[in-house]
């Protein structure tokens, strides 16, 4: 076969073997993730997404580095048994501001894309401090540091800003006041009893838009959430983030066509 | 070969670059060891999660990636620069370009880049994505030194002797580009640091939700396509026509699987994100690009398996082209089972259970790790100029015990897989799910405890190969060893 003559052209030059390689292998990545930045439909156009407050970004950071999506999914799949377990299926709107995204690949726990405002501050503190204290059967490891550790959250405005960058200046930059005020906003939102009505305008005002009714409020979970009002500790901002998972969303407005077909 | 076959006055050993790939050897049965160590330990935390001893870097969620990364990048990656090294001199008949000095810079560089790695995900500093764990600073880091490897390698290539590139190192070229392409694709981040940040590893991805995830199993499922696939196949293609003193069986099903499957590998990343955020057409294309990619799998074991003809009864007489034999017996099972599992239908079943974990390990424990230690049998005597292996019953006790472990690990992983997936979706008679979730993980807990004894398993092998091979060096020879099997490695310097 001639083809196969051909060959010896490629088999003797390895600049032209390396070229026809790395020529190879970049069709279908190309092919494959470009086109999801440009078309439109990729991610749903649904009211109610917003960024983390300062809060809930420290909860985040901490979720990703305690390695809890190699067991915990956030990602729930348009099937009859999952939206009745879990809730309604995940939308690709809401993780758009997920860096990195934490879908998952494995559900060694159940999945948490909806847990947000399932269980209670106190449920969540002492199921993260021992979680056969709650669930018997449970195999998660026990996270009694995270309420012992004050959490430290002096430069959280330059994670935000850090975000607002890699999201090309549509993350916070929107949103008055939300990297000037970090981190009165990150104590506002763990401390009890505190003046929140700046923090929740701010954040409800990109959920919705400005000119949102006044029942437009954003979830955001409020006030002492680790019980140890004395101190804000890494226990409640990672209370604070898995309490806003999966809330952000109104689905009574969302187009439930696109992927009907898949629920059995 | 069978008493050193070698050509001409290169025989003498000393015309190769050999100091830089005896430490990546034994680096690699090092690194080797510790990860099957760390993959068990937190294969028993699933089964008594006591284990987990509650502080910070002991928990799951943080040695997992240390397993993952230990087993692939730092087991696999050295056995892969070992070999790589080896045989790119002897089939080109070309000393290594930059000879022993950037061959030591690149091994040192390599497992200074493992251990600051290493160092990051048990203190918590992780980019928190799959297989690319490491924090910018450890990308960098790992930019340069793979620079340099493929400096060593390329020119190498340049420098050869023999007008024809050997298949071998077209998978190994494949792999080191590709890889390069996947880690700048899929680390691209800005430091939190560089705004005013008080912390120096933590940074954030370009990326974000649906963009970022297609981008991760793009580099998640071709760090297994080239790391893992491209890579070893190029230690079947030089080793086991070594081992079996064969010709490749057929030079045009190279090619054709070469490009074949160079091609269709890149696509098959969407079929980790079935049934979610991603949109439909990119699913699809995963779907279709993974069932395509069996051909040339397959391809490839066909000619790994048919190089036995005429040789098949040295198996019975040879553990370690046993070792080199039934790894590709493996890849095959394994790339059978990956694109049936790449079907939507079995993926809305197998997604998120531990039948993919299964599948994993059928593929790391039985294809890479296998083809690892038949290479690594045939090199230690090479390298280190013994007459033969110290023992060939202890090879052949470690097969043995190695195979029994994979077998007990995936066995148990389908059953609980399965199972997992069956009780996530069942309903009782009156129309409610009939489980709760923590009843399935109850459930696991016996086929916990049988993938760990398989673990245990596999580590006690490797250990009897850790043995095997102090003793080899060291100039031992076990009584009756060397009569029963032809030496395998005395071979030192004959081309590819």
């Amino acid at each position: 076969m001639s083809l196969i003559k051909h060959h010896k052209l490629l088999e003797t030059n390895v600049f032209l073997l390396v070229l026809g390689i790395f020529v190879t292998v970049a069709v279908g990545g190309l092919v494959e993730i470009v086109p999801l930045f440009s078309i439109k439909s990729t991610i749903e156009n649904v009211q109610g997404v917003r960024p983390y407050t300062p809060l809930e970004l420290a909860g985040r950071d901490i979720y990703v580095r305690e390695g809890c999506y190699n067991c915990h999914s956030q990602m729930v799949r348009p099937f009859r048994d999952e939206i009745e377990r879990y809730g309604h299926y995940s939308l690709a709107a809401e993780s758009k501001f997920d860096h990195p995204f934490q879908w998952g690949s494995k559900r060694t726990g159940p999945d948490l894309a909806r847990v947000g405002g399932k269980y209670s501050n106190e449920w969540h503190v002492r199921h993260l401090i021992d979680p056969r204290s709650v669930v018997p059967e449970s195999i998660m490891p026990g996270y009694p540091h995270l309420a012992a550790r004050p959490l430290d959250y002096a430069t959280i405005d330059a994670h935000m800003k850090t975000l607002d960058l890699v999201g090309r200046g549509e993350t916070y930059t929107p949103i008055d006041g939300a990297i000037e005020n970090a981190v009165a906003d990150l104590e506002a939102q763990a401390t009890p009893d505190a003046d929140t009505e700046a923090l929740v305008a701010r954040y409800s005002d990109f959920a919705y838009g400005p000119d949102r009714a006044e029942d437009q409020v954003t979830t955001m979970a409020l006030g002492d959430l680790d019980g140890n009002p004395d101190v804000i500790t890494e226990m409640d901002a990672m209370v604070a983030y898995l309490q806003v998972l999966g809330t952000m969303v109104d689905f009574t407005d969302v187009d439930e066509t696109r992927k009907a077909d898949w629920i059995r | 070969m069978a008493h050193g076959a070698a050509q001409g006055a290169r025989a003498d050993g000393t015309f190769y670059v050999e100091g830089p790939v005896r430490l990546f050897v034994l680096a690699s049965v090092f690194w080797g060891i510790i990860g099957f160590t760390v993959g068990d330990v937190i294969a028993w935390q699933l089964a008594f999660p006591a284990l987990n001893l509650d502080l910070p870097w002991t928990t799951f969620g943080r040695l997992r990636p240390l397993h993952t990364s230990a087993v692939i990048f730092a087991f696999g990656g050295n056995v892969l620069f070992a070999t790589s090294l080896y045989v790119v001199q002897r089939t080109c008949r070309a000393r290594l370009y930059g000879g022993d000095g950037l061959g030591y810079i690149v091994f040192w560089g390599y497992q200074i880049f493992i251990v600051i790695a290493a160092l990051g995900y048990v203190t918590g500093a992780t980019q928190g994505k799959e297989y690319a764990e490491p924090e910018w600073y450890a990308d960098l880091f790992l930019t340069v030194v793979w620079v340099l490897y493929m400096a060593a390698f390329i020119g190498t290539i340049l420098k050869r002797r023999e007008p024809h590139i050997y298949v071998a190192n077209w998978f190994f070229l494949a792999f080191m580009v590709t890889i390069a392409l996947l880690h700048l694709g899929n680390n691209m981040a800005v430091p939190v640091a560089l705004m005013g940040g008080d912390s120096w590893t933590k940074s954030y991805g370009l990326l974000s939700g649906v963009q970022d995830a297609m981008t991760q199993w793009w580099y998640g499922h071709n760090a297994v396509g080239f790391f893992l696939t491209a890579g070893f196949l190029a230690i079947m293609y030089y080793f086991v026509p070594k081992q079996a003193n064969r010709p490749v069986y057929s030079y045009r099903l190279s090619i054709v699987h070469f490009w074949a499957l160079i091609f269709l590998y890149i696509w098959a990343g969407p079929h980790h994100l079935h049934y979610t955020a991603l949109p439909d057409w990119a699913q699809t294309l995963g779907m279709v690009f993974s069932v395509m990619l069996w051909m040339p799998s397959w391809g490839g074991m066909i000619n790994g398996l048919m190089t036995l003809s005429g040789a098949w009864d040295k198996l019975r007489t040879d553990p370690v082209l046993r070792f080199l034999v039934v790894s590709v017996g493996f890849y095959g099972m394994s790339t059978f089972e990956g694109p049936m599992m790449s079907l939507k239908a079995v993926n809305s079943l197998s997604h998120y259970t531990d039948w993919t974990v299964g599948h994993v390990h059928s593929g790391a424990l039985g294809w890479v790790a296998f083809i690892s230690f038949g290479a690594l049998y045939f090199m230690v005597p090479a390298l280190w100029k013994r007459k033969s292996l110290y023992s060939l019953k202890l090879v052949s006790l470690h097969f043995w015990i190695a195979t029994l472990g994979i077998v007990l690990y995936i066995t148990a992983m389908w059953v609980s897989g399965i199972m997992q997936g069956l009780m996530w979706r069942a309903y009782d008679d009156l129309g409610f799910l009939q489980y709760s979730f923590i009843e399935s993980v109850e459930a696991m807990h016996p086929y916990y405890i049988i993938r760990a004894t398989g673990g245990v398993l596999f580590i006690i092998g490797a250990l009897i190969m850790a043995y095997n091979f102090y003793r080899t060096i060291k100039g031992d020879v076990a009584e009756g060893a060397q009569d029963s099997v032809p030496a395998t490695g005395a071979a030192v310097g004959a081309q590819g």
